[in-house]
Order: structure tokens, then C-alpha cells, then sequence
């Protein structure tokens, strides 16, 4: 105990001797410990217990505000997920092991979120014909969906368009450019509070 | 008032011949320069003569580039020296166009009702030609521009049996908006504001387009200066529209789920009709033959892109392209010569795209260019010229190539274009 709460201790005591009190002698000063003070004692129990208090409200606080990081974090990675793009080999639609892969992840979030719908886009790089490159990226789009109904996914919660080669991902007239545009992109909707799968 | 096409022809007959003549003579005469004139491609040598009064000279510059341009003629430039002498006291001084290698020389004189033209004959010293053409007032308004083009193809009507290209505009997209500009580089005009235009072409008549955008995806039918009119829309993706021939319909690329096929749907509305049967493949960019009767396409049906023909109801396809040219098979874009007799198309060679013909008659190909990646091939209406997308000044730029000479010169500058389409011939506005 602190010389300051020896203090604070003798006062109340002294003050409570003034006041006559019935069931506690006046005690000889100047050594009353506050271990054998009743008053003290609760006062002390009071602060532990608001304490405590507070110690479980913070702890609950706490608890909400990573509980709240971990549905932000799966929400984040589920949202990824969805995300995710696809790329494509040059002047095909086939879908390779890499994107069947990404698509297998997609199709579980989209099993366990049925009420998350999404856009598919299909895009090409900038060689070959403007025009015929819009049929190649709906037909990318539509293979990517063809994949996610097999997977269980109703085919109506999936709509496909293609941009062609007018929106790149990447500038660059180079083979990394280029395999960085020929890709799918996915935009879902209805997706603000996504469950894991299996959970 | 048109000069019957056999005087026509008579009198290109005549100037073809003088150049020939001349080429044995010394055309070093002292105290004369010579521009163009000594041409071994038997092109006859024109002159166009001073053009007096307010605008004059920038009637003389537009005839003569607009000449140039057709590519028929040989305009010849006459130096300062020449130029005063040319004509005396408006008659043609016959002894110097003749030094200067010239079969034919015109001369334009501004009257308050419009141009006043006089074509002579070099070679039989004699008045050709008299023909007067209204013109609106205004310098270098567009309508005024347009007018000295008539004026133009008119004359190379005149000299050489074949109307000009001058009226015509090159259609095409920049920057998310259709554009136009004159055959000769000038009057760039944005037409559309439509966020996502793509292909484009222009109506027989000249005086509609049509067009597809992605978002929203659908077909669009604006006649120049109106407003925009949905034709075809919905799922998937609406590409490559054009007119048919007679301009009652329009034919298009629409891709679903299960391939992309060609339909046509008439102008007027209604629903669309399916033409080609692609089952599953893509299907795109049609171009009519001139009589309407059969349609020349890309299709991937046989795993990669080529070109086909069928018939304008979709049966009797049939592949154009022999399979066997190119290390990499991709042929794309064709678009049906305006005499019928090619399609011009691109085709990978190398690594990159170049614009080849294919003969309707006997499938002989020509390639037409080499320089840097050269796409969408376009034909202007005397089926000679063709505009293009060029990479070869460093961005895609619309390049015109006569297909007969090579001669190539640029057309547009600055941001990159995509897709033209080359006008017909178009009215006086």
C-alpha cells in the first residue's frame, strides 16, 4: 500500500470514529491495516469487481472485434474466391487444368451462398479480328459457365458477356500481356455476407 | 448532266495515249520543270490549271489531291515559272502543257452560282469538256467541301471513264465514339455518343449507319444526323452489323451461350431470322456480294478462322480461303469487292495480320501489304482502293492502299482507331 492510501485510510477511519459508529472502537493510531477494514475492503471489492467487469466486457469486445476480422477475413477470402479470373490459351476456350481448379473453388462457395449470383465475362488479348475476338470471349464466358452448372451450380444464377479485346487487364503487346488478357473475370452479386463451405 | 460513258471512255482512250507519245520526246526543255510527268505507268498527265478569285487556290489544291487520290490520273504540278504561263488571255497554251507531259488540263473558274469547269484536250488542242456545277457560297464549310468533291470525281469521270471516290467518308470507331472523315483526311466528325460502339457500316444509300455496342448489347440503326434506333438486343453478344444491299435488312452476328450465328432482321423491325448454322462454332462479320446473293464470312467451324461464302438464305457454305497459306491458320474481316469479283480479308503471316484478296473466280490470292500488322480491310466504292488499320506508323492508324499501284498513304493521326468502313458514293449535301 502506497503512503497516499495509508492516508486516505486513516481519514476515513478517523471520520468514521467522529461519527460515532456503533459497532467499531475508535482504533489506536496510527496502524490500522486496511486488510481488517471492513469499508476498505468493499470499496476495494467494488473496483475489483467493476474491474472485472470491465475486463469481460473488453474481453467480449474483443471477442466481437476478431470474431468481426474473421467473417471480414472469410468474406474477404471467399470473396476472392469468387474473384478469382481464369485465363485462357491463345484463340481457345478451353478451359485448362489451372482454370478448372479455380472454377472447382468457385463452385463450392457458390454451393454453399445460393443466393449469390454472377456476372461472367470473357476477354481476349488484342491479336485477331475485334469481331471474331467478341464471339471468343462470349464463348470463354459460356464455357466457364457450362463448367459451373456441372458443378451444380444453377445455370440461371450465371449470366455470360464478353468485352472482346477492348478492355485489357494489362497494356504490353508481349506474350505476358497477352496471357494476362485472355482470361474470364467474375462479378457477384448479392454477395455481402458469404458462408464458408462446409460451415 | 453525266457524259455518255462511250465519249467518256473515248476520251480516256485519248489521254491514256498521249504519255506514251511523249515518253520517246526529251522532256528536259530549258527553262521548264517538270512535277510528275514522266509516269511509267501510262497514267495520263493532268494539269490543273491557277483557279482565280477568292478561294481559288484551295479549289485548285482540293481537285488536285482529290485526282491524285483516284489514282487514275497523273496530276502534274506546275512551278512558279509555269504557272503564269499556263494559260493566255484563258487560252490554254498548249506548247507548254505539252512539254509538261499533260494529255488533259482543267481549268475551274468561280461564278456566284457555283464552279464553271473547262477540260481540255492537250493532244487535239481542243475544248473537251464544259460543265458548270452549283456550289454553296460559304469557303470551306463542309457543304462547300463536298460540292469541289462532285466537282472532283466528276472530272475524273470525264478523264478517265470512272467516277471519283472524292464523296465518299470513312466510317470507323476512336475512343468509344464512330467517327467519319473525308476520303481525303479532312472534316473528322464524331457522329455517335454511344459508350461501346464496335463494328460499323454504312447504308447503299449513304445515309444511315449501322452499328453494335457491348453494354448494352444490341444493334443500333442511326441515320447520320438523327437518332439512334435499337434493332436487335438482348443476351449474349450482337456483332458485325451490315446493310443488305437493297437496305431493307440488316444482317448480324449474335452470340449466345451455344455458338454465334449470323441472323437478319428488316430494318423496319420485326423479329430477327437465322441465317448461317454454325452448330456451336462462331459465326461473324458477313459482307454481301453486290447482287445481294451470297454473304462471305468468318467462321471457326473448322477449329480455327476462315472465311466462307454461302448462299443469303445460309445454305451451300462453302470455304473460300485454300487452308493451305499461312503457318498459322487464322483468316478474318472480309469484305466483298463493290465489282464482285474479290473478297479482301487479313490473314496471319508471321506472327501478324496482313491484307491479302481472294479471287471469286479462280481463289488466286495476292497479299497487298507486309509493313507492320495491317487489319479490317475496307473497299471504297470504285473497287480499287482499300482503307485499313495500320500498326506500321507506330499506333493503329486507318491507311488507304491502291490495291493496282501499292501506293499507300495515311488517313487519320493521333489516338488509335478500329474497324472502318468506306462509304459509297454519297450526295451532295
Amino acid at each position: 500500500m502506497t503512503n497516499r492510501s495509508a492516508v486516505l485510510s486513516l481519514l476515513v477511519v478517523a471520520s468514521v470514529g467522529m461519527a460515532g459508529c456503533r459497532r467499531t472502537p475508535p482504533a489506536p493510531a496510527p496502524a490500522p491495516t486496511p486488510a481488517t477494514d471492513n469499508s476498505a475492503q468493499q470499496r476495494a471489492d467494488s473496483i475489483a469487481a467493476a474491474q472485472r467487469r470491465a475486463d469481460s466486457l473488453a474481453a467480449a469486445r474483443a471477442a466481437e472485434a476478431r470474431e468481426a476480422a474473421a467473417r471480414a477475413q472469410t468474406q474477404a477470402e471467399l470473396a476472392d474466391v469468387l474473384a478469382a479470373r481464369v485465363y485462357f490459351d491463345y484463340d481457345r476456350d478451353a478451359l485448362r487444368d489451372d482454370a478448372m481448379a479455380t472454377l472447382d473453388q468457385k463452385a463450392a462457395v457458390l454451393n454453399a451462398n445460393p443466393g449469390v449470383t454472377v456476372v461472367i465475362t470473357g476477354h481476349t488479348d488484342e491479336r485477331g479480328s475485334d469481331e471474331y475476338n467478341l464471339a471468343l470471349g462470349q464463348r470463354r464466358a459460356a464455357q466457364v459457365k457450362r463448367y459451373l452448372v456441372s458443378k451444380g451450380i444453377d445455370g440461371a444464377r450465371l449470366t455470360t458477356q464478353s468485352m472482346g479485346e477492348s478492355q485489357p487487364a494489362v497494356q504490353g503487346s508481349d506474350e505476358g500481356a497477352y496471357q494476362q488478357n485472355r482470361r474470364a473475370e467474375f462479378e457477384a452479386r448479392n454477395a455481402g455476407s458469404l458462408v464458408r463451405p462446409g460451415a | 448532266m453525266r457524259l455518255a460513258r462511250p465519249t467518256a471512255a473515248a476520251l480516256a482512250a485519248l489521254f491514256t495515249l498521249a504519255p506514251l507519245a511523249l515518253r520517246a520526246q526529251d522532256t528536259t526543255t530549258r527553262g521548264v520543270r517538270i512535277g510528275l510527268s514522266y509516269d511509267p505507268s501510262g497514267k495520263p498527265g493532268v494539269v490543273v490549271l491557277p483557279v482565280s478569285g477568292a478561294g481559288g487556290d484551295s479549289i485548285a489544291a482540293i481537285l488536285s489531291r482529290d485526282l491524285d487520290f483516284g489514282d487514275r490520273v497523273n496530276v502534274i504540278t506546275l512551278d512558279a515559272a509555269s504557272t503564269g504561263t499556263a494559260t493566255r488571255a484563258s487560252v490554254p497554251n498548249w506548247a507548254l502543257l505539252a512539254k509538261l507531259g499533260a494529255a488533259a488540263a482543267v481549268q475551274v473558274t468561280p461564278t456566284p452560282s457555283g464552279l464553271h469547269v473547262a477540260i481540255y484536250n492537250v493532244v487535239t488542242k481542243q475544248t473537251a469538256r464544259i460543265k458548270d456545277y452549283p456550289a454553296p457560297p460559304m469557303r470551306e464549310s463542309r457543304a462547300w467541301r463536298a460540292a469541289v468533291h462532285g466537282m472532283s470525281d466528276d472530272i475524273e469521270l470525264a478523264l478517265t471513264g470512272v467516277r471519283g471516290i472524292a464523296s465518299t467518308r470513312v466510317l470507323f470507331g476512336r475512343g468509344g465514339r464512330l467517327w467519319t472523315v473525308d476520303s481525303d483526311g479532312e472534316q473528322l466528325t464524331a457522329l455517335t455518343t454511344a459508350e461501346t460502339p464496335s463494328s460499323s457500316a454504312w447504308s447503299p444509300d449513304g445515309r444511315s449507319i449501322v452499328y453494335n455496342t457491348y453494354v448494352p448489347s444490341q444493334i443500333v440503326v442511326q441515320a447520320i444526323g438523327g437518332r439512334p434506333r435499337v434493332v436487335a438486343a438482348g443476351s449474349g453478344v450482337y456483332i458485325s452489323p451490315v446493310f443488305t444491299p437493297d437496305g431493307a435488312s440488316v444482317v448480324f452476328a449474335h452470340g449466345v451461350d451455344d455458338g454465334t450465328d449470323i441472323y437478319a432482321v428488316p430494318v423496319s423491325g420485326g423479329g430477327a431470322r437465322r441465317i448461317s448454322v454454325g452448330r456451336g462454332s462462331d459465326n461473324v462479320a458477313p459482307s454481301f456480294s453486290p447482287d445481294g446473293r451470297r454473304i462471305a464470312f468468318m467462321s471457326g467451324r473448322a477449329g480455327h478462322p476462315e472465311i466462307y461464302t454461302m448462299d443469303a438464305d445460309g445454305t451451300n457454305a462453302d470455304l473460300l480461303t485454300p487452308l493451305d497459306i499461312g503457318e498459322s491458320a487464322y483468316r478474318a474481316s472480309p469484305d466483298w469487292s463493290p465489282d464482285g469479283r474479290q473478297v479482301a480479308f487479313q490473314s496471319r503471316i508471321a506472327g501478324t495480320f496482313q491484307v491479302m484478296t481472294v479471287s471469286l473466280r479462280d481463289r488466286g490470292l495476292k497479299q497487298l501489304t507486309s509493313d507492320g500488322s495491317n487489319e479490317d480491310p475496307s473497299w471504297a466504292p470504285d473497287g480499287r482502293h482499300l482503307v485499313f488499320v495500320s500498326t506500321r506508323g507506330g499506333t493503329r492508324q486507318l491507311w488507304v492502299l491502291d490495291a493496282e499501284s501499292g501506293r499507300t498513304r495515311q488517313l487519320t493521326r493521333g489516338a488509335p482507331v478500329r474497324l472502318p468502313a468506306w462509304s459509297p458514293r454519297l450526295a451532295g449535301e
